[in-house]
């Protein structure tokens, strides 16, 4: 096998790191590279910090083990490889009447990459994480031999392996429960928001199968937290969707495109687009659930500089209070950009290091720059203060005593990965830098 | 009706990214390559994304006693046979001046082999009145080059097998499409120095889908490859021999 120098880099295009990357095409051969020289497996590099990151290292890229092994129409139990991306799942089995059961926020994803951050999707309130929809997972080790492990058959390795950012060995394939697809059209439900309270309020009580709101990180005072609620629901229609061509950034973007001013005027068009009386459109599953897919490399748009992405949750008790906090640092440094999310999130999770609990999480895009890093450290204080989480598919930014504070099943963790990985053959960046591995 | 198609050299990242073309398509498919266990997991990914059907059969272009498995396994289907050719192989030019024997097995992976195969098809083909021969060649054989000539020389003379058998089964409805990709990204070109504009094998896959449809006779893909090789193939020989592009 062959080795190739290449940049590594998260989507936010902050942390990057020169590694050697090897690509197998076949089981076999990434079983051959694993007993030579044992490597963290990377996906899609869709994670935004250092997860996919092993500088000065290995890696094996995953992306061409992306067949479907096999497909039960009667269970909708998917067997697939790991490089298999949810788009692909999505074009290839919404026609035949399934659809992964979690989708995370954008299509590129592989399905390695989601078990291995147990992503979640605009339904976690009712479906959970991915990783909850996941049967079995093939593993292979550092020696190269694959082992299949389900909840039953190795509840730990299993638990550690569910969001385990790849330390217990190669995920090369994996059975997912599918759920049924109705439709390959959604019917959106948006309404707005006027401030934080209204929009929590509105979030609790949204009963809807997909939920999740677009928060203003501009507005201050009495519109601080407004937004737009967005409710969704699979109807029966059997209308083939419209599909645009998907657009390309073509170079990075100056700094004025995303400045203060221009972000605000945005922010406002964008919340004053929804009538006061709410509106219902009907949108192509693709649309809804990966909206940012459309515009290939849209990193790009943040510049050179890259950005950091900011995801927390909170528990239902400090959320409020800790929302409105970190609403104001953020509009008070108007340093902001246009994508911002606030969700509501259930007690859902796989594995010992997954993110979510019940509450609400919030996540906003900042261009990288000292001051949105300081404001980023601000940020992941409160969150760990008020008990909630930071996201390791998301984060480039928090410390090692954070990520202590805020995963309290992180030393139950590290017990099981180091019986699988006892050389330390699969950590990458982020995991050096929050010292996930490190016994406290 | 659904056509079929075979498809030689199933396990190479082209090979594979056009069996799924097909496999969106409808047809039924014949995979021949060399790994069976790895076949057979294509041939359920492409099962899974609507073929008609998928055989897996093992291929050796090297073992002509392999070639008569493939036949009866298209012949099994009704209608038009179609056939896709991605095997070859490149042998770095020094291994090739260090040993001879190395650039017979080019010749032969790369030429003579794929050109005893088709040349047990073709009588088939023209039985059923019809169907399309996609080789893959090479701009490689366009010119020799002092970086890899053996392997251009077996590809040019693949070229001028397809040009003739095109003459031949134009006859009986059937068409042969010469494809020259210039540089895609498969696991022969990962970590190579030196390439530039690579074409992903989706991209390549999509542009055979749409020559077979349009019967094209030479497809340069990705086309630009058409303008690149028409200034080196112009470039007069007392300078070419001088160069090393």
């Amino acid at each position: 096998m062959r080795w190739k120098t290449a940049e590594l880099t998260g989507w936010g295009r902050v942390l990057t790191g020169k590694a050697e990357l090897a690509r197998p095409e076949k089981p076999a051969a990434l079983s051959q590279i694993l007993k030579k020289s044992p490597a963290p497996a990377i996906g899609a590099q869709r994670s935004y910090g250092d997860a996919a990151v092993n500088g000065n290292g290995r890696a094996i890229d995953m992306t061409r083990l992306d067949r479907f092994i096999s497909f039960d129409p009667e269970t909708g139990i998917l067997h697939a490889e790991a490089g298999c991306s949810i788009t692909d799942m999505l074009d290839t089995f919404a026609p035949q009447g399934w659809m992964p059961a979690v989708m995370p926020g954008t299509g590129f994803a592989t399905l390695g990459g989601c078990i291995a951050h147990d992503v979640h999707g605009k339904n976690h309130h009712k479906a959970g994480t991915f990783g909850q929809h996941v049967v079995a997972v093939d593993l292979m080790g550092a020696d190269g031999s694959t082992k299949t492990i389900t909840p039953e058959s190795d509840p730990a390795l299993f638990k550690a392996t569910i969001g385990g950012l790849g330390q217990t060995g190669a995920i090369v394939s994996a059975k997912i429960k599918m759920i049924p697809c109705s439709s390959r059209l959604i019917q959106v439900d948006e309404r707005r928001a006027a401030n934080l309270v209204e929009f929590m309020e509105m979030l609790k009580a949204s009963n809807a199968t997909y939920c999740v709101g677009w928060i203003d990180g501009t507005a201050n005072g009495q519109s601080l937290g407004r937004g737009i609620l967005e409710e969704a629901e699979l109807t029966s229609s059997n209308m083939a969707p419209k599909r645009r061509k998907p657009r390309k950034v073509p170079f990075n973007a100056p700094k004025f495109a995303l400045s203060p001013p221009t972000v605000r005027l945005f922010n406002r068009m964008y919340f004053n687009r929804i009538p006061k009386q709410g509106r219902g459109v009907l949108r192509s599953l693709k649309d809804f659930f990966f909206p940012l897919d459309k515009i290939h490399d849209w990193n790009k748009l943040y510049g050179k500089r890259g950005f950091h992405q900011f995801q927390c949750v909170l528990p239902d008790e400090t959320a409020e209070r800790t929302l409105r906090d970190m609403l104001r640092l953020i509009a008070d440094a108007g340093l902001a950009s246009p994508l911002a999310v606030l969700k509501r999130t259930g007690a859902g999770r796989a594995g010992l290091l997954s993110f979510p609990m019940e509450g609400f999480t919030l996540a906003l895009d900042f261009p990288n720059s000292e001051k949105s890093r300081a404001l980023v450290a601000q940020l992941n204080a409160l969150a760990a203060e008020a008990g909630g989480r930071i996201y390791f598919a998301k984060d480039s930014l928090a410390t090692a005593a954070q990520a202590r504070q805020m995963y309290p099943e992180l030393a139950e963790w590290q017990k099981t990965v180091e019986a699988a990985d006892p050389e330390g053959a699969f950590k990458t960046d982020l995991i050096r830098r929050l010292k996930l591995r490190t016994p406290a | 009706m659904s056509q079929t198609w075979i498809i030689l050299g199933a396990g190479s990242a082209m090979g594979r990214a056009f069996a799924r073309k097909a496999a969106t398509q409808g047809a039924h498919l014949v995979l021949a390559a060399r790994d069976q266990d790895d076949l057979d997991r294509t041939a359920a990914d492409c099962l899974a994304r609507g073929a008609a059907s998928a055989a897996a059969v093992l291929f050796d272009v090297r073992k002509p006693e392999s070639f008569a498995p493939i036949y009866d396994a298209a012949k099994a289907n009704d209608g038009i046979i179609n056939t896709a050719v991605f095997v070859g192989s490149m042998a770095p030019q020094d291994d090739v001046d260090a040993d001879p024997n190395v650039g017979d097995l080019t010749i032969q992976d790369s030429f003579t082999g794929p050109v005893n195969f088709l040349h047990g098809l073709a009588p088939i083909m023209e039985a059923r009145k019809g169907g399309t021969v996609l080789g893959i060649g090479s701009v490689a054989g366009d010119r020799g080059r002092i970086g890899n000539y053996i392997y251009g020389a077996a590809k040019a003379g693949f070229h001028t097998y397809l040009s003739g058998l095109r003459n031949r089964l134009n006859r009986s409805g059937g068409h042969v499409v010469t494809v020259k990709p210039g540089f895609v990204d498969t696991a022969m070109t990962w970590g190579i120095e030196g390439m530039f504009l690579v074409a992903s094998p989706e991209q390549i896959a999509q542009d055979l889908w749409t020559a077979h449809e349009k019967r094209k006779n030479t497809l340069y893909t990705p086309f630009f490859w058409r303008y690149i090789m028409a200034i080196i193939k112009s470039i007069p020989e007392p300078i070419f021999k001088k160069l090393s592009v």
